[in-house]
């Protein structure tokens, strides 16, 4: 069974290290914070100047000065702070966030993102913080459902959507798989269980290489 | 003595020329000086080119100002986002022009402006569409593109409390753009929730010092 987009997010939590700074796009990325390590502090960024973003608040506890990148009300956790936002892209594009995880339209096999715009004329397009980001976070992962609703791969030779970086993604999660991005090409750490690798790669453009200690990916019900 | 508090919104907004560059603070619903704005459109100041993240929503703030017909041009990062519906309106009939800036690069020309810097070369859009044009330099093995500094001749901001000298503090997430642009324009106009007497806040909490800030008033919310 293809992950659901919380279980991809649930998969993405698990490998965050004790102690790391990090911060989550908007979309997929944001429901990361519903599953952090309990046993492990994670301090949350958000482009808006919060660091230690906290849970959503409770009905009653809406705060509409405390919001995060997606502008939704947030809390701020215990030794948590403020910072202006030029301060906070100091944080972004200075290497002082150990991840950042980011939605995708399309991933290549160098790593190369692209995120920002699709160049529909009906659409103004909109950078928000993601070139900051994609250049400036010590490591960027990438949650993304593997194909679109057509069934069109995102994993590409070569993104056909204007890039917001090159070469920066390192690891991809995906409702299918969890992909390394490496010097030898892209690498398959995990495939779901009913699902075999030849068909994987078939529903994915770029050539992918499977781990010789490749896992099952599996998530609770969450 | 220095008293920045004026008694009206028409008499902080007034004497912003045509043409004006006007920074104007606030991300998604938070730090957004809405009154300012609004009180722009009774001020009458035309052609104006805006310089903000999100490019307003609703009917009301800088999304009014947009409906006045008052901007020709806005420099921002994130113009679409739920309820953009006057941007998106004006953009799709080409009554508006759109320079789109990642969202960092913004804030840091502003600074670059504001510490009476040239410029400076920044890692952010190389290898994309948004570097096109630009100077690229490598620096010990990296490419950068430069960026130049971006002036505002008015900023339009929203604090919390204020003193007449223009000391500002913030509210949480509401501090966002206010601190960096009220130091990049010439004229930095701020409404504040509670103007409060001077000495009242404590100097460790002033987030941005009344040098800063030429005028404030009083929008109680």
């Amino acid at each position: 069974m293809p992950l659901k987009r919380r279980q991809i997010a649930w998969r993405a939590a698990q490998d965050l290290a004790d102690g790391a700074y990090v911060n989550l796009g908007i979309g997929l990325p944001t429901l990361v914070s519903d599953f952090l390590p309990a046993d492990r502090e994670i301090v949350l960024h958000s482009e808006n100047g919060v660091l230690g973003v906290g849970p959503a608040p409770g009905d009653n506890e809406v705060d509409w000065d405390l919001i995060n990148a997606g502008k939704q009300p947030i809390t701020l956790v215990t030794g948590g702070s403020y910072v202006h936002h030029t301060d906070s892209f100091l944080i972004i594009r200075g290497g002082h966030l150990d991840l950042a995880l980011l939605g995708a339209f399309e991933v290549s096999e160098k790593g190369d993102l692209a995120n920002w715009t699709t160049d529909d004329p009906g659409f103004p397009p909109g950078v928000g913080g993601a070139m900051d980001l994609a250049v400036g976070a010590k490591e960027i992962r990438v949650l993304v459902e593997h194909t679109t609703r057509a069934g069109a791969p995102r994993i590409r030779r070569q993104c056909g959507y204007p890039l917001t970086a090159a070469a920066v993604v390192r690891r991809i999660y995906t409702d299918l798989a969890v992909i390394d991005v490496t010097a030898a090409g892209l690498v398959v750490r995990e495939l779901v269980d009913d699902l075999d690798f030849p068909a994987l790669q078939a529903k994915t453009e770029a050539t992918l290489r499977q781990a010789p200690d490749m896992k099952a990916l599996r998530a609770p019900p969450v | 003595m220095i008293d920045k508090r004026v008694r009206s919104l028409a008499e902080a907004v007034a004497g912003i020329p045509d043409g004006a560059v006007v920074l104007c603070a606030g991300f998604g619903g938070a730090g957004l000086p809405n009154a300012l704005c609004e009180a722009v459109i009774e001020q009458g100041a035309r052609n104006l080119t805006i310089v903000a993240n999100n490019a307003g929503t609703g009917r009301t703030g800088l999304a009014a100002l947009l409906a006045a017909g008052r901007v020709k041009r806005i420099i921002c990062s994130f113009p679409r986002s739920s309820g953009s519906v006057v941007f998106e309106e004006l953009y799709a009939t080409g009554r508006i022009e759109l320079e789109l800036v990642p969202q960092g690069i913004i804030s840091e020309r502003m600074r670059c402006a504001a510490a009476g810097l040239g410029g400076f070369y920044s890692p952010v859009s190389v290898g994309t569409r948004l570097a096109d044009g630009k100077e690229h330099r490598e620096i010990d093995g990296r490419m950068y593109v430069l960026e130049k500094p971006l002036k505002g001749d008015v900023a339009l901001l929203a604090a919390d409390r204020g003193d007449r000298w223009g000391n500002l503090t913030y509210r949480k997430s509401a501090r966002n753009f206010n601190p960096t642009m009220a130091m990049a324009a010439s004229l930095s106009i701020a409404q504040v929730r509670r103007l409060v007497e001077v000495g009242e806040i404590d100097p460790e909490m002033v987030i941005t010092p009344g040098i800063f800030v030429d005028r404030l008033v009083e929008v109680p919310g």
